[in-house]
């Protein structure tokens, strides 16, 4: 006679599920990346087209990596943030000018403030593709060794700042203190 | 005025709908029969509520008055008059007010429609239909109100989603949601029946022909949107197993191993709880696509925009609901008989494999459906489940369901035996090879999932047609007697005939589709030419349009064949004024045999397109199919049995312990 | 937009088991999205220098994760998915053979009487 009770317990431990589903985004996605060495890249700077910059240039110090572009809103947002973070000094912030013209990246810098140290330029974001880039702005957290730490998705916040990044970049520029 | 008069509706109707739940109700398990007489009254005065408030909302919309948060959302002053009428269910509240009309508009056709049936059982159907009312009112009001007020109000709307202004969106929501609704009338029959204690042959027979209605209405609207995807969105699909398309798929599954079940239970009074079980899974499987599209739990191009708590809302609401409802089939079946016996081989044997083999699907698209998020939630990581996925398991959960379609109509009732069966059945099959293989040398390609689809599909027809000749042949062979005889045919036979053909010819047309679409993307300047299968495409020029609220680049196409012109197509890249998103409308040019599709890219250098070029064989049976499906039901439907006036209700019944 | 039909038919197949990450559920076969039209370049790209569709699915993975994949990889945690219809196909088909048998076992007095308006014959209303 039990059997009889089979489809409602089925149900529960479906609406179980779908209760818990409630909270979860299914539209974010985790990177594979994490805990992995960054992608290697070799690539030419913004700022002058001679110059190139590799990974290898940056091991030894943590660094931060942000996505950005002249035509992402979303960029503008979290722009303000990113200046105040490079005005106070500490790790370098790398930008990657993902999927845009030089003169327009350039232009854009220009009028919104340049809080990166520098800015690597990826026309055809191939770059981007490395870093499983899908949505603009990103920011990555990257470690001494090249090892990727963090990915953060979307624009920043200032509560994503303080809780997040900050503390995480702390503990990994003092790990070998 | 006229918006708060629409809210003052909701609110009456959600008293009256009380109402028409409990009092009903009450009424029959007291045997109280002024109650229960209140029952067909309250839910004709709860309709017109629905009615008066879905006339209000429609009024706002063709009045642009966009002081209505909703309406400033979704329309725009210069949106056709069609649009702004059809745009009412564009969103989520307004699609719900239409849900809400449906809902009552079966509970009024189950109370004009149900004067041979018993008073207490039809209480109690129209009682649990208005306690469903009860919970979607509650949802509205509380959580979707969509005569909230926008204060300013806004200068112009925000404008109808561009991908649904087109006919389709005229056609699809509405037949959809009569599918989706409809199935709650099974439901309440279950239900009553359960509380009753009534469950038997007669039983059987009040429900089959509503189910059969929602089940038609559910095909024509899956067909519908399936075919208004096509080519609406531009790259030629037709079906993505996306979680919303699944959520109503599933339902349809359910409906139609309902129907099959409820033939088993209408003719041996066998598998009574098997069927109200069904029947409520039917319903919860729709209530469950409510859910889902509005919750916000899936990824999905068809999801409404979401808010948690319409989520958690929906979500009591169905454990509220189905699990009440399983509760008491857990609490009643036990005490529901056997029935009459008939063997393992036998037609009632076979309806049940049927049901086997649906069940199983329906559990495999919602096991698919539901994956990522069981994993999600389990903190397993996310995966996605799609096409190559649900491709693979239902062809071939649809292999051996469609062995069974062939079998089944010529075993006996109550016993068979396989040999005589295989007997009988040995040319259909062997013909059905034999057909198999000379189509797929007439069509030139072959691999073996082709195969497998045209063994299906002639499998069907020649089962059909051995039926056929079964039934026919003694007449002898002139065609005035063997159409004398078809006529005398009941329409339940014709109508699964029918119906069944219809499947044969849906799976013809998605095996020759995906064995023979071929699909090219090329660069064309004004004057070049690109081939697909023969047909040759010809870009004459392009040309700028304006639309009654958009702009657009259309390119004017030639397509000739063996240097014969052909067709000429003008696909669109438009940009609606308003929503700024470019929007590609594809030219299709149609016959029975075979789909030119020809949809616009992305501009390149030097004043050329990137242009999708499709060849698309036979691609109109896969709705063709369905049609016919459709009507296949309706003449069912119609048969005489469900017209004819009852003899007295206790002949058959067999009550069910109390 | 290579001339080589073969190639294209390649790059298309392995396109449409691939999600468009920016998309809200399409492959990056049938996505206009920038993201989506540099995956199939370089999906293109890859191809023509000589790599399998192997090695294009698990490029695609290692930079965005299984998510990307419309064809879940079996694994432990996907065993129940794949498994899953077979099991229900089995246990269903099981299910219905063993209550026949039952129930062509018990006393035909658990059963209620045949009817008369059937005699079992093919030309019965279905």
């Amino acid at each position: 006679m039990l059997r009889f009770l089979i489809p409602l317990a089925l149900f529960l431990a479906v609406a179980a599920f779908l209760a818990a589903g409630l909270d979860r985004d299914p539209r974010k996605v985790p990177s594979p990346l994490i805990d992995k060495p960054a992608p290697a890249f070799v690539a030419p700077v913004l700022a002058d087209g001679g110059k190139t910059l590799r990974k290898e240039d940056l091991l030894g110090k943590v660094w931060l990596l942000n996505v950005w572009a002249s035509w992402c809103v979303a960029c503008r947002d979290e722009h303000p943030l990113l200046v105040a973070f490079a005005k106070k000094g500490g790790v370098p912030l790398v930008g990657l000018n993902y999927k845009d013209r030089r003169e327009d990246g350039l232009a854009w810098l220009a009028r919104h403030g340049n809080p990166y140290a520098v800015s690597l330029f990826d026309p055809e974001g191939r770059i981007g593709i490395d870093y499983g880039v899908y949505g603009v702005p990103e920011t990555f957290v990257i470690d001494k060794e090249g090892v990727l730490r963090y990915k953060h998705i979307g624009a920043l916040t200032p509560e994503v700042m303080a809780q997040r990044i900050v503390p995480l970049v702390a503990k990994l520029a003092g790990a070998d203190g | 005025m006229i918006p708060e008069l629409g809210h003052l509706a909701l609110i009456l109707a959600l008293a009256v709908a009380l109402a028409q739940g409990v009092l009903p109700l009450a009424g029959a398990q007291r045997a109280r029969t002024d109650w229960m007489a209140l029952a067909r009254p309250l839910a004709i005065v709860q309709a017109l509520c629905i009615v008066l408030a879905y006339a209000s909302l429609t009024a706002a919309f063709v009045r642009d008055d966009f002081s209505v948060s909703y309406v400033a959302a979704h329309s725009n002053s210069h949106l056709p008059l069609a649009y702004r009428v059809a745009g009412v269910w564009g969103g989520h509240e307004g699609s719900l007010l239409l849900w809400q009309l449906m809902l009552n508009l079966w509970t009024v056709a189950v109370a004009l429609f149900s004067r041979s049936l018993p008073l207490a059982f039809v209480a109690r159907i129209l009682a649990v239909m208005g306690l469903v009312s009860v919970g979607f009112l509650l949802f509205t009001l509380l959580t979707s109100n969509p005569f909230d007020r926008l204060l300013p109000p806004a200068f112009d709307g925000r404008d109808l989603n561009p991908l649904l202004q087109d006919p389709g969106m005229v056609l699809h929501p509405p037949m959809l949601y009569m599918g989706y609704v409809g199935f709650s009338v099974a439901f309440a029959f279950a239900v009553a029946a359960l509380i009753g204690g009534h469950l038997d042959q007669a039983w059987a027979r009040w429900t089959r022909p509503w189910v059969t209605a929602a089940w038609i209405f559910m095909t024509i609207g899956i067909a519908l949107g399936s075919w208004w995807a096509y080519y609406e969105l531009g790259w030629g699909g037709w079906w993505f197993w996306d979680p919303v398309e699944n959520a109503s798929f599933m339902p349809w599954l359910a409906g139609t191993a309902l129907i099959h079940s409820l033939a088993v239970t209408e003719k041996r009074n066998s598998f009574k709880a098997w069927t109200v079980l069904l029947a409520i899974v039917a319903f919860s499987l729709s209530l469950l696509g409510t859910f889902l599209v509005r919750s916000g739990v899936l990824s999905s191009v068809h999801a409404f925009a979401t808010d948690p708590r319409r989520g958690i809302f929906i979500l009591a609401f169905l454990v509220v609901a189905i699990g009440a409802s399983l509760a008491l089939y857990a609490w009643r079946a036990p005490k529901i008989g056997l029935g009459q016996r008939f063997g393992v081989v036998s037609r009632e044997s076979m309806l049940l494999a049927n049901n086997v083999f649906l069940a199983a699907a329906t559990g495999a698209v919602l096991l698919g459906t539901l994956y990522p998020l069981f994993l999600d939630s389990l903190g397993l990581g996310k995966i996605s489940v799609g096409p190559p996925y649900f491709e693979t398991v239902f062809a071939l959960l649809m292999a051996p369901l469609v062995a069974t379609m062939g079998i089944g109509p010529l075993a006996h009732w109550r016993g068979d035996a396989a040999a005589s069966l295989a007997r009988r059945l040995g040319i259909a099959l062997a013909a059905a090879l034999v057909a198999a293989l000379v189509s797929s040398w007439i069509g030139g390609r072959w691999s073996a999932w082709s195969l497998l689809g045209l063994v299906l599909a002639w499998w069907i027809v020649c089962a059909v047609a051995t039926d056929l000749y079964e039934r026919l042949q003694p007449a002898g062979w002139s065609p005035a007697r063997l159409a004398a005889r078809l006529a005398q045919q009941p329409r339940a036979m014709a109508g699964m005939w029918l119906a069944h053909l219809g499947v044969a010819v849906f799976i013809f047309g998605v095996t020759v589709v995906k064995t023979h679409d071929v699909e090219r993307d090329v660069k064309l300047a004004p004057g070049g030419v690109a081939s697909v299968n023969g047909y040759d495409f010809k870009l004459v020029g392009l040309r700028e349009v304006e639309g009654p609220n958009y702009r657009a680049v259309q390119g004017d196409f030639e397509v000739a064949k063996g240097g014969r012109r052909v067709a000429t197509m003008h696909p669109q890249k438009r940009v609606y004024r308003v929503q700024r998103e470019p929007m590609t409308e594809a030219a299709i040019d149609s016959n029975p045999l075979r789909d030119l599709y020809v949809s616009m890219g992305e501009p390149v250098d030097g004043g050329a397109w990137i242009v999708r070029l499709q060849h698309k064989p036979f691609v109109t049976w896969i709705w063709g199919g369905c049609v016919l499906m459709a009507l296949g039901g309706a003449l069912a439907a119609s048969d005489r049995r469900y017209r004819v006036k009852q003899r007295a209700f206790a002949a058959h019944g067999v009550v069910v312990g109390r | 937009m290579a001339d080589d039909a073969a190639l294209e038919a390649r790059v298309t197949a392995l396109a449409a088991e691939l999600r468009c990450l920016v998309c809200q559920n399409q492959t990056i076969a049938d996505s206009n999205a920038g993201l989506a039209q540099d995956l199939r370049h370089q999906i293109r790209d890859m191809l023509q220098k000589g790599r399998s569709e192997r090695e294009v699915i698990d490029y695609m993975t290692a930079r965005y994760g299984e998510f990307v994949l419309y064809r879940p990889p079996f694994s432990a945690r996907t065993a129940l998915l794949w498994a899953g219809p077979g099991l229900m196909l089995a246990g269903g088909l099981g299910a219905l053979l063993v209550v026949l048998r039952r129930r062509q076992r018990l006393a035909a007095d658990a059963f209620e009487p045949d009817a008369n308006d059937d005699d079992g014959n093919t030309t019965q209303p279905g």
